[in-house]
């Protein structure tokens, strides 16, 4: 099984305050893994090193082998990222958003694919409106969307649950799901034990810039990532 | 280099669209260019032959003071939600972020300056429009939002932009305002493109500087 993403010991300063100590992590090509810690805990610094938009104090990170200071626009071509904030255009409408988004990653029959895209996310009776008067959830589906209209074989989450609905979150989980089943690599961070816990991938806790706990068995209950946590966080505090 | 220029033309096409939305941009200097034009027309009180010599100061701090109204809105539409990111995570790289952003102030700028201009020319009774101005115009334009898009990318995150953004923009354009009045001093009272050869070729000069030096920087101004 090929490596899909590797952080090699990497370090991230801001000023006197160090947000990652020396970070590592692999991924194998269809993986899930998610990163669960505490506010300030660094997980934000780190996806945003991993996706390219910040570049590392110190180590390195190779995304499909390939070194992401060395070759980041072919590297990014192979990202997609999901924030807590959705990277949208306001005053275009959903379809031009995408349409835009599909022409910077030279998505082929984009059209075709944003109309499916719209479709699948329940939004095809919204494409023309402005993304501004869109709700929130829907707002959060579309940036998914955006963030997998190219097909990307990597996709970073940073804490996408937040501030989403019910159904907001179910159709985000389903996505997850559907991306496990698709062979995609997926990195998602949160501060929510249960999100972790139902996320049913991997699981590491951040600390303090450090991966400071990784479950080797398989998903946790609850109860047991519950324990693990106090343990690795509680532990340092 | 092909797929570079298509996507910074995309990211243009992009900046138009949204701007032909709102119109925030274009008619705040439009406004602000017309008002300087108009509130100078009834403060000098002169002849046509010296609104020749005062017309250069004129129309530069016109042009000067709307274009930073129009850079400091220039990269605030990639803050509202953050989409700057997304910019940036594109398989593209970032300089053609800046060509694209400064492709499209040269764009709205040269709008103000082309309905501004004949109508400076109606409300001081000019006589005569030396065409030379207009190479005049677009050099200075050109270094002006070279300078200025590099700027409002590095002061967009900051609290004070629409302070800051002046302040670190006029200083370095210091030069390339002088350079860019004098040269249209000279076309307009000497009707004559040579006398202004040296202005002009400063302003050739800062035009060059100023957009490979922000190539060059830009990226590490994206960055944190």
């Amino acid at each position: 099984m090929s490596i899909e993403i590797e952080a090699e010991n990497l370090t991230k300063v801001f000023g006197q305050h160090r947000a990652l100590r020396g970070v590592n992590l692999k991924l194998d090509r269809g993986e899930s893994l998610t990163i669960i810690g505490p506010n300030g805990a660094g997980k934000t610094t780190l996806l945003r090193c991993l996706a390219g938009l910040s570049k590392p104090s110190g180590g390195r990170v190779l995304l499909l082998g390939r070194d992401l200071a060395k070759s980041p626009e072919e590297a990014r071509r192979a990202i997609g990222f999901v924030s807590h904030e959705t990277l949208l255009y306001g005053n275009l409408s959903a379809a031009e958003n995408l349409l835009f988004y599909g022409r910077m990653y030279d998505v082929a029959d984009l059209r075709h694919r944003v109309e499916e895209t719209l479709d699948r996310l329940g939004l095809a009776h919204r494409s023309d409106d402005p993304v501004r008067t869109l709700s929130r959830g829907m707002r959060q589906r579309l940036a998914i969307g955006r963030a997998l209209l190219h097909r990307p074989s990597v996709v970073l989450l940073d804490e996408p649950h937040t501030g989403l609905d019910v159904g907001a979150q179910e159709m985000l989980d389903q996505t997850l799901e559907d991306l496990s089943h698709a062979g995609q690599t997926v990195l998602m961070t949160t501060h929510n034990l249960a999100t972790a816990a139902n996320a049913g991938s991997r699981l590491a806790i951040l600390a303090e810039g450090l991966i400071v706990y990784e479950a080797t068995e398989g998903p946790l209950t609850r109860e047991a990532l519950s324990a693990a946590y106090r343990d690795a966080v509680g532990a340092r505090r | 280099m092909k797929a570079y220029l298509t996507k910074v033309a995309v990211i243009l096409w992009k900046d138009l669209l949204a701007e032909l939305r709102t119109r925030e941009m274009l008619s705040s200097m439009l406004v602000f260019a017309l008002l300087v034009t108009v509130v100078f027309n009834f403060t000098f009180d002169r002849k046509a032959a010296e609104m020749k010599e005062l017309a250069p100061g004129l129309l530069w701090v016109a042009f000067t003071f709307a274009g930073i109204l129009g850079l400091n809105r220039s990269f605030a539409l990639e803050k509202d939600r953050n989409s700057l990111q997304g910019l940036m995570l594109a398989p593209l790289d970032r300089s053609g972020i800046y060509v694209a952003k400064m492709l499209g102030n040269l764009i709205f700028l040269s709008i103000v300056e082309a309905i501004v201009v004949p109508l400076f020319w109606v409300l001081y009774n000019m006589s005569g429009f030396p065409w030379p101005l207009v190479l005049i115009i677009l050099l200075g334009t050109v270094g002006f939002v070279a300078a200025g898009t590099l700027f409002s990318a590095m002061t967009v995150g900051t609290r004070a932009r629409e302070v800051l953004l002046p302040i670190l923009l006029l200083p370095v354009s210091v030069p390339l305002i002088v350079a860019a009045a004098k040269a249209t001093g000279i076309v307009l009272t000497q009707d004559s493109v040579a006398a202004a050869a040296g202005w002009i070729r400063l302003l050739v000069a800062c035009d060059v500087v100023f957009f490979v030096l922000s190539i060059l920087t830009f990226e590490y101004v994206l960055e944190e």
